[in-house]
């Protein structure tokens, strides 16, 4: 009985301790997060994906943190005209191999992977007509491979779309065709049901994006 | 309520984070391990924190090419902790200086490098021959009477070609006088290449100027069928890609007869045999289970032609010049990863020449004509036949370990046999040479902006029976992210040619000795080179007179050359329009061959400007390339022997300035269209746009009372041709990847 009772304590103990330890996590996540859509003029994602960065290091079995810490690195690769892309690109692919070590749920992965088409984009961007062939393609399978992982993740068709968008005509690209992509991920964005703290953006830019593709 | 106090007690971290140099750095990660707590730097290099933590801990500093620093802390609650640190950066490969004085890289993934493979294809005036294209390139003279890359005040010869690591013995065409001929390797077989214009390494000899190293594709994109539709050449081509990418092999033909081009544009010269070439090869690679790589390439060409010119001797006689040319190319490379730091590659070539000349004085019924050979030498001299074999057959071996961090060590050897079997008239020479060379280098990092490399080279060649050591070192010190200086010096050799070690074998090695100094701007968007060198040279070959008709040669020759060389290049100024542009000045002077005294070789003018432009229309799926190059006159001379058999410059002068618009422009039908099973490329070009007059020399009669004009067959070359090719394009895959 004493045992029992010992055992009782333990568990019980434990069970607080643990429980103490994710409602720290997630309310340290939630606070971040709030930190990608704050109105602030200038934001610093650096220090916000240092945060996250910190935040999947001293948890060590969630994936999210570290999906979160390349995310605002490429937010802040979409917006910062000084960064290295390539350095900070390098750095995307790091944090998303960190985070596909730690999940096996193939929405989560198809996730990881729009992350990489990011990567890979900008990377391309720098010098599209001599990185057309590599990082280009790179960014192709990637999309490719988040479509296997999950054909109704919205953001995958966002992302098309955006490429799409900024593809010439000629090759296949253009407004209609992009308005096409953005309307199926504007559809699917209607049916999401994201679990809490998992990736829950992008239809605020497809709404603008179908507006400018009229 | 103090309890509470003590609970949630909060200490502050703060402090500041400096860089190489003692520069604040911006966005440096500060964390105190296993916990939630930490700072990022700002842009002056301060972090500061607040933390519930207490005791001894570790803070961990980390940022991107940094080491991170793992700093042991105590935090007392509520007092404040200040921390400073300076961190050191790792050693990077890609972001350390690159030792790179007198080099310039293309390829698609070189890093440093300033043209990509495709650029040396669209390059307009080139017609996709990789030295033309290189010739709109820094240090490198518009010569269109002889082919061959002259660099930075060097002949012809003195720039090698290597493929895969291995020296190609006829990198060109076979030679018809006073008329450059193409290379005989398509800028498609490869990847990457670099071109040296001095302080080349250790690994590479035998050429006192330049060399032009060109390594080869991997594997190719996919299995396909390839076609060139054109009047002047047609071809056909099959390359196969096994599914799982470990293996190809491939082989294409195409024949090449400019008789209906010449029909319609009319040659100064009277054709008499119409040039014809047929060439053919075949590949094949296979990787390796370590991720290397074998591979094997060969090729077979035939070549025919016969052209007919006034004398210079006589307005009635006529000369008339014969070639056919057989040549056998192969080479077989193996690169190999050995594990625990350790690469390999191995190299083996060989090749096979004949060339058949025959060369006569013809009278108006185009009848051969003899002369007296005591009184008439130098008119009976222009009636020979050359039956000349070269064969050459190399291995190569070069090993590389990483020593520590980034820097590494490479060494190897190689040994090359040439036969070179010349049947001139009916004298036979034969002459076999042995050359054995083995050589070391190392690249040394001591941080990722100060890098040195220091080789050496040690070679012999038994047909002169000399040895020589050729030292090489290199310095490249970067001064900020994109800029960067870099010194070179070395020595190099190379053995006569053959032509001359035939009159006599007891010469040793020439040589020259470069000083070069570079600085260069480097981005991905804008590329800016200067370099100045000067290059001295020794032992060169001369020419001794040992009676009017014959002479023999030594090496008491001496030259110099000095200069500048400027490159810009620029994709970001003007959307979608891309430019670069070369600018050399050179001073130079050798005393060599004939000349009398040092004088400035007929090969060198003083200033070379060339300026490439490249616009492709995605609307229109077209491209169109302009280059214009130009460059100041050069000397010429007419050289005679005097009495006591001593060479003087009976006359002189300098050439016009060299002037050439070239245009290209290709369409691509189908380049984004989804499920097209024909990729086309239709390409037309135009070389010396505005009809400018060109003058590279003048040829002097015996008497020298007469001079005429060295200049190209034609004023202008055209070319159009379709370029087919069935499977799925990669341009095609690359696109649906994206969609």
């Amino acid at each position: 009985m004493k045992n029992l009772l010992l055992l009782f304590i333990a568990v019980y103990g434990l069970s607080i301790a643990a429980f103490a330890q994710s409602d720290k996590y997630v309310s340290s996540m939630k606070a971040n997060l709030a930190l990608f859509d704050s109105t602030n003029a200038n934001p610093d994602y650096i220090a916000l994906s240092n945060t996250f960065a910190r935040i999947g290091d001293a948890e060590k079995t969630q994936w999210l943190p570290y999906y979160y810490a390349g995310l605002a690195l490429s937010t802040e690769g979409w917006r910062s005209k000084t960064i290295d892309k390539d350095a900070n690109a390098v750095q995307i692919l790091a944090f998303m191999d960190k985070a596909q070590a730690l999940t096996t749920d193939s929405s989560d992965l198809s996730e990881i992977d729009a992350v990489r088409n990011m990567a890979y984009t900008q990377e391309m961007l720098v010098d599209p007509q001599t990185r057309w062939m590599s990082y280009g393609k790179e960014a192709g399978s990637s999309l490719k491979e988040a479509m296997k992982f999950d054909p109704n993740n919205p953001r995958l068709y966002y992302l098309q779309g955006m490429s799409l968008f900024n593809t010439p005509e000629a090759f296949g690209g253009g407004k209609a065709a992009a308005k096409v992509a953005f309307q199926k991920a504007l559809d699917l964005y209607a049916v999401a049901q994201p679990k809490d703290l998992h990736p829950n953006w992008g239809k605020v830019q497809t709404v603008s994006m179908i507006a400018a593709c009229q | 309520m103090i309890c509470a106090q003590l609970v949630h007690a909060q200490t502050v971290v703060s402090g500041s984070i400096l860089g190489s140099g003692k520069k604040p750095l911006h966005g440096v990660s500060i964390t105190i391990k296993d916990s939630y707590d930490g700072g990022t730097t700002d842009s002056l290099g301060n972090y500061s924190f607040t933390t519930t933590e207490t005791g001894a801990k570790l803070l961990i500093v980390t940022y991107n090419s940094y080491k991170e620093v793992d700093q042991p802390i105590t935090i007392v609650a509520g007092q404040k902790l200040t921390v400073n640190l300076t961190l050191k950066e790792s050693l990077n490969e890609l972001t350390a200086v690159i030792v790179n004085a007198g080099s310039f890289a293309a390829g698609d993934m070189k890093r440093g490098s300033v043209l990509s493979s495709i650029d040396i294809a669209t390059t307009a005036g080139s017609n996709a021959d990789i030295t033309s294209a290189l010739k709109t390139l820094p240090g490198t003279q518009q010569i269109g009477e002889q082919e061959g890359l002259f660099v930075r005040g060097g002949e012809g010869y003195e720039t090698k070609q290597y493929i895969d690591g291995t020296l190609v013995n006829n990198p060109y065409y076979s030679s018809v006088p006073d008329i450059a001929q193409r290379g005989r390797f398509s800028p498609f077989l490869f990847k990457g290449t670099v071109f040296s214009t001095g302080g080349y390494s250790a690994l590479y000899g035998q050429a006192l100027s330049s060399v032009l190293l060109l390594e080869s594709i991997d594997m190719p994109e996919k299995t396909q069928v390839t076609a060139v539709l054109s009047p002047i050449v047609t071809g056909l081509g099959f390359q196969d890609l096994a599914k799982d990418k470990k293996s190809s092999w491939g082989f294409s033909y195409n024949y090449v007869n400019v008789g209906l081009y010449f029909d319609v544009v009319k040659q100064t010269p009277d054709y008499f045999r119409i040039p014809q070439f047929h060439n053919g090869d075949a590949n094949f690679r296979i990787k390796t289970k370590h991720g290397g790589i074998i591979k094997y390439y060969t090729t077979f060409a035939y070549n025919d032609l016969g052209l007919r010119r006034q004398d210079i001797d006589s307005l009635y006689l006529k000369n008339a010049f014969g070639l056919t040319n057989h040549n056998w190319y192969n080479n077989l490379s193996y690169r190999e990863n050995l594990g625990k730091g350790w690469k390999m590659n191995l190299g083996t070539s060989f090749s096979t020449n004949l060339d058949q000349i025959d060369q006569q004085v013809e009278d108006s019924f185009n009848q051969t004509k003899q002369f007296d050979p005591v009184t008439q030498y130098w008119m009976q001299a222009k009636n020979f036949t050359v039956n000349s074999l070269q064969d050459m057959f190399q291995v190569k071996g070069v090993f590389e370990k990483k020593i520590t961090g980034i820097s590494s060590i490479r060494f190897g050897s190689e040994y090359w046999y040439a036969y070179n079997k010349p049947v001139f008239n009916d004298t036979l020479h034969t002459q076999i040479d042995n050359y054995t060379a083995y050589f070391a280098e190392a690249s040394i990092f001591l941080t990722n902006d100060i890098a040195a490399q220091i080789g050496g080279r040690v070679e012999h060649s038994t047909l002169i029976n000399k040895t020589d050591i050729a030292p090489r070192i290199s310095l490249a010190y970067k001064t900020s992210k994109d800029a960067q200086f870099s010194l070179a010096y070395g020595q190099f050799y190379q053995k006569p040619e053959a032509t001359q070690l035939y009159y006599n074998t007891n010469i040793g090695f020439t040589k020259a000795t470069h000083y070069i100094i570079n600085y260069q701007f480097l981005n991905t968007q804008r590329i800016f080179r200067v370099e100045a060198y000067y290059k001295k040279y020794d032992a060169l070959v001369t020419q001794v007179p040992l009676s009017p008709a014959y002479y023999t040669y030594d090496i008491s020759g001496s030259g110099y050359a000095q200069g500048l060389d400027i490159f810009f290049r620029d994709k970001k100024s003007i959307k979608n329009f891309d430019y670069w542009i070369s600018y050399s000045y050179i001073d130079s002077k050798r005393q060599f061959l004939n000349y009398p005294t040092q004088l400035q070789p007929n090969f060198v003018a003083n200033n070379t400007a060339s300026l490439v432009t490249k616009r492709f229309f995605t609307k229109i799926k077209s491209g169109i390339n302009l280059t214009y190059s130009w460059a100041s006159g050069r000397p010429y001379y007419d050289i005679m022997l005097n009495g006591s058999n001593k060479y003087f410059i009976n006359n002189q002068g300098t050439t016009p300035d060299y002037n050439s618009l070239n245009f290209s422009a290709e369409y691509l039908p189908n380049l984004g269209k989804k499920n097209a099973r024909t990729f086309i490329v239709l390409f037309a070009s135009m070389t010396n746009v505005l009809g400018s007059s060109q003058i590279y020399n003048y040829n002097y009669s015996f008497n020298g009372s007469y001079k005429a004009p060295v200049q190209p067959p034609a004023n202008r070359f055209y070319f159009i041709g379709c370029f087919l090719s069935w499977g799925v394009d990669r341009t095609q895959d690359a696109i649906d990847n994206n969609l």
